[in-house]
């Protein structure tokens, strides 16, 4: 076959020719049929799909932060706000020479020079479209120093952003709390979405609380990008429609916050260490929530720095611990008018049978001595006059009477060794012991043991007892409602972005059961004696209307006598002084607890603070009347 | 009035075939080629980001190749035969001068700076490979024995390979196809088609290890383009997206959003198709396909009544290899093949193809003109 010498076939090359072309054609056909299958799969098909892609690649969510609600107190002045920050920004590709230009704004003094290569490295972090901050917080010198220098700096500019205001300062600060910027903690619990475009969240206190309120729905703005991520107006002839949403700004909030008794709360604590609570016994409205040393949470809203926070949390005085909620300290003498409710609620004392004080209690059965405190021999004295007093004998006696099991359960409704619910987080329990407790808790069996010395130290408010201020605030407005109590509160009402206000009903406890309104009589009587001849007889001085009243001690350290003590550690180690009280006593509508640190005497150190904040109070709501607030304008 | 009117233009068409026929020139495909050019134009302005100085220079490169294609039709198939060597061998020198002292361009040495422009020489090779194989197999009986199909294979794969090396897959695979086409058409025995079919995917498994990483990510992107959207799928999942936005009726001229805002990266040269696609949506590729084929169709018609071997495997090549150029395009921008980096013929933007494409529809008009001139 190979040896044939092959000859050009001109017909068969023509029919190959002619086969071939036909065959090509085919193929052509069916590659074109096959083309057109994809392209109408891709263009008709799945059209919506990548009419989809394509809107998400031109189009970025440009989103526009929403305004914080305003926090107001219950007369309506404004406790924070918004207001607006300068900082400094730079456009990289619109400054014509950028060393040149940081060089300048150094010595315009708008740069720290140590922070330039930092300033730098974030410029170049960044596109050279993107406006970067090269300087926040601006003051109003620095801005005017720019301003005039303005002209000089191509590219960079001032802009402003929103930023939290606090009119008062520090004022009911840890009432309030505070906003900073978003944690990565923080970024785990929000909707990442809703934040964007918002750099500040609210941290403890009302302000976390009430975040979702406060935060109110970011808006957005569609603008149109390109493949570089860079905004533009409008390319070539393509101009296409796009959409934005405003933002709803935050609702405010209306605070039970009275800003009279708050400031006489703070000024009276003056530099003391110690914390003041006052609440509206009708409804729990929490009228003052006072804890010092405070710290001011603008520092934190405009950014704080390492050093300021360090200053601030490894300060021997805790300025960021909130005493009046956390603080737990023992109860002292408050926890007297209750020990004697619990006596006359299980018959076990007859209040008007004198018992003989001589200063000293013999323990039945023991040889233990259990001492009066500063007061001395107390002499003869019944019910009314051991409260009036402040008696510790009486007391002893009483509590050795009705035992620990008894008080325990007696004193559980009036709120001691539990939350009292109060609408911010952060609040501790307390403690509240018993028998039972000590069992439950304690290891080893010789710890498990209650001894009856502790039944006795009980009546007192000593041992292992602990309270905070707010919770002993709790029990003044049990007592002074006679069992009745609410949920304390700092939100009375919501007002929306149209203005309508819409109130949060207050929530009541299960009134205390089984106690005489005689009883109640007894030992509100004993209360009014002690602010108006017993231990803080002082308080009543001048006073319009009628106080009830109970001082306390609370012992931190047993100071032997023997022991010589600096100056400063003595100070530290001196009796914390509480005061609890309400007023008028015939229709209370404040009921407060002081509690002054290392301050002392229960009388000399608290009890004045909680005058001043009944005062501001009571004489100026008797005096408002006239001057009618804009809220109550509002209202009508 | 009628008359006149009837009769003036009766002159002005029989004035217009007789140019025409002065010229060599075919009317129905210089017509397709005008309309091809005027549209690509159109989508040219669009994609460049209205670019007056894009279009002004694809004029420039249209006219040099309408000089060439003139003058083209006038070489007798005779003539053309008698280059065909001489072309080939000067293609070669000019890849091996270009391998040897070729500019950098896109990573790839394809250029030769002569100063005035730069210029691919395996633009020659598209041209001279089916030429010098038409000029083989001319004297010899079809079906091509197996002697024949190894010095074709030579003929075709040396300038593949030097194009293969530049590197350059894209146009290799053109040249390559061109040359295979043309031995297909002179009745290559199917049952060699298949059993080369057969040891190309074999080859194609072994060439792997030779493939170049970008040559590599092109081929595992195509096969999946999710696996890398930032990346090497870049460039499939914007013109997927362009075309599938654009749907039936598209979004306008200037008006496409992926290739106004540069989402689509080549939108003016590799993957203008998608442009097309997104501003005329599906109508709009039609149309344009429209053009393509009946380009195609009238190619092999023309191809078809040339009546010696040279003329017919030359310009029969020529038309199916401009409709390979398109579909490698077309399915290269739609997902259906990898991306090559294989322009959009006569639409897209650059390069010296205009030129060569033109200069080869000049070759096919003249061997079709030239016909008679050749005794059976």
């Amino acid at each position: 076959m190979s040896s044939r010498v092959r000859i050009k076939d001109q017909w068969n090359e023509q029919r190959i020719f002619s086969q071939r072309t036909l065959g090509a054609l085919l193929v052509i056909a069916v590659l074109v049929v096959a083309l057109l299958a994809r392209l109408s799969y891709l263009q008709v098909l799945r059209h919506g799909y990548y009419m989809e892609l394509s809107q998400g690649n031109r189009v970025r969510l440009d989103p526009i932060p929403a305004s914080r609600g305003l926090i107001v107190d219950r007369n309506g002045n404004v406790l924070a706000n918004n207001e607006p920050a300068y900082q400094l920004e730079l456009i990289r590709e619109q400054v014509p020479n950028l060393t040149d230009t940081l060089k300048r704004l150094v010595e315009l003094r708008l740069i720290d020079p140590d922070e330039l290569e930092d300033t730098r490295r974030v410029i170049f972090s960044r596109r050279s479209f993107d406006s970067v901050p090269v300087r926040l917080r601006l003051t109003d010198d620095e801005i005017g120093r720019f301003a005039v220098h303005r002209y000089e700096f191509p590219g960079v500019d001032l802009a402003t952003r929103q930023t939290r205001h606090y009119p008062y300062g520090s004022l009911g600060v840890h009432a309030l709390g505070y906003v900073s910027a978003i944690s990565e903690q923080d970024l785990e619990r929000i909707d990442r979405a809703s934040y964007a475009g918002t750099t500040l969240i609210g941290k403890l206190g009302v302000e976390s609380a009430f975040e979702p309120q406060l935060h109110g729905h970011n808006g957005f703005r569609q603008i149109l990008v390109n493949a570089q991520g860079r905004s533009v107006q409008r390319q070539g002839a393509y101009a296409p429609v796009l959409h934005s949403q405003p933002p709803t700004p935050g609702e405010d909030l209306i605070l039970s916050i009275d800003l009279t008794a708050q400031e006489a709360a703070e000024d009276g604590l003056g530099d003391h260490r110690g914390a003041v609570v006052a609440i509206d016994p009708r409804n729990g409205d929490v009228l003052a929530l006072a804890s010092k040393p405070g710290f001011d949470p603008a520092e934190f809203a405009r950014g704080i720095s390492r050093s300021e926070y360090a200053e601030l949390s490894d300060s021997i005085d805790k300025p960021l611990f909130n005493r009046a909620l956390r603080g737990t300290y023992p109860s002292g003498s408050t926890i007297k008018p209750v020990i004697a409710l619990a006596g006359l609620t299980y018959h076990l004392v007859d209040p008007n049978k004198p018992e003989f004080c001589a200063g000293v209690f013999h323990l039945p059965g023991s040889s233990l001595l259990f001492r009066e405190g500063k007061t001395g021999r107390h002499g003869w004295l019944d019910l009314t006059h051991a409260i009036a007093k402040s008696c510790d004998v009486y007391f002893y006696g009483l509590a050795a009477t009705v035992g620990a099991e008894r008080i325990a359960a007696f004193m559980a409704p009036f709120g001691y060794g539990e939350l009292t619910g109060i609408d911010i987080s952060g609040e501790k329990p307390g403690l509240l012991p018993s028998p039972e407790w000590k069992k439950k808790t304690f290891k080893r069996p010789e710890d498990q043991v209650w001894f009856p010395g502790e039944t006795v130290n009980f009546g007192v408010g000593q041992g292992y007892l602990l309270v905070t201020p707010l919770q002993l605030a709790h029990v003044a407005s049990v007592l002074a409602e006679r069992g009745k109590s609410f949920r304390p509160r700092l939100v009375t009402a919501v007002r929306d972005v149209g203005g309508q206000l819409e109130p949060i009903a207050p929530i009541a406890n299960p009134a205390i059961q089984g106690v005489s309104s005689a009883d109640w009589d007894l030992v509100i009587n004993g209360m009014v004696g002690a602010a108006t001849y017993g231990t803080a007889a002082a308080i009543s001085k001048g006073s319009s209307y009628a106080i009830a009243g109970k001082t306390g001690t609370a012992q931190v350290f047993t100071v032997s006598r023997s022991e010589r003590l600096t100056q400063k550690v003595a100070e530290r180690l001196k009796d914390h002084a509480w005061f609890i009280a309400f007023a008028p006593v015939e229709a209370p509508r404040i009921a407060v607890a002081v509690l002054v640190e290392n301050g002392g005497f229960g009388a000399s150190a608290a009890a004045p603070i909680a005058r001043k904040v009944m005062d501001a109070y009571l004489l100026r709501q008797n005096t408002a009347a006239e001057t009618a607030t804009p809220e109550s304008e509002a209202a009508d | 009035m009628e008359d006149t009117g009837y009769a003036r233009t009766r002159r002005t068409l029989f004035s217009s075939a007789r140019l025409l026929s002065v010229l060599n020139l075919d009317g129905p495909l210089l017509v397709g080629l005008a309309l091809l050019a005027i549209y690509g134009l159109a989508i040219l302005y669009s994609a460049s980001g209205q670019s007056i100085d894009t279009v002004v220079r694809t004029v420039m490169r249209l006219a040099l190749g309408t000089a060439a294609m003139l003058a083209l039709t006038h070489a007798s198939p005779n003539f053309l035969r008698r280059i065909a060597p001489w072309l080939y061998l000067f293609g070669i020198a000019l890849l091996v001068v270009v391998e040897v002292t070729g500019v950098i361009g896109k990573g790839a040495q394809r250029w030769l700076n002569l100063g005035l422009f730069k210029f691919q020489p395996s633009e020659i090779m598209k041209l001279a490979v089916p030429m010098l194989a038409a000029w083989y197999l001319h004297d010899r009986p079809l079906p091509p024995d197996w002697k024949s199909l190894a010095v074709l294979a030579v003929i075709i794969f040396l300038p593949a390979g030097l194009v293969a090396v530049q590197p350059d897959l894209g146009t290799a695979a053109l040249i390559a196809a061109s040359g295979a086409l043309l031995v297909l058409m002179a009745g290559l025995s199917m049952r060699i088609v298949l059993a080369l079919l057969l040891a190309a995917a074999a080859a194609a498994v072994l060439g792997w290890n030779f493939l170049h990483d970008y040559q590599r990510a092109r081929v595992l992107t195509f096969l999946n383009p999710q696996t890398d959207p930032l990346g090497a799928g870049y460039h499939i999942i914007q013109s997927q997206i362009a075309l599938g936005s654009g749907g039936l009726f598209g979004k306008g001229w200037m008006n496409g959003s992926q290739a106004q805002l540069e989402f689509l990266p080549e939108r003016s040269t590799d993957f203008i198709f998608a442009v097309v696609g997104e501003e005329f949506g599906l109508i709009g590729l039609i149309g344009l396909l429209a053009l393509y084929l009946f380009i195609v169709a009238r190619s092999v018609w023309l191809a078809t009544q040339t009546n010696d071997t040279f003329s017919r495997l030359l310009a029969l090549c020529l038309a199916l290899t401009f409709f390979v150029y398109v579909f490698i395009n077309a399915g290269m921008v739609s997902g259906l093949l990898p991306v090559v980096g294989v322009p959009l013929p006569l639409v897209s933007y650059g390069g010296t193809s205009v030129v060569t494409l033109l200069a080869g529809f000049g070759i096919l008009m003249g061997l079709y003109s030239h016909r008679k001139l050749v005794g059976t």
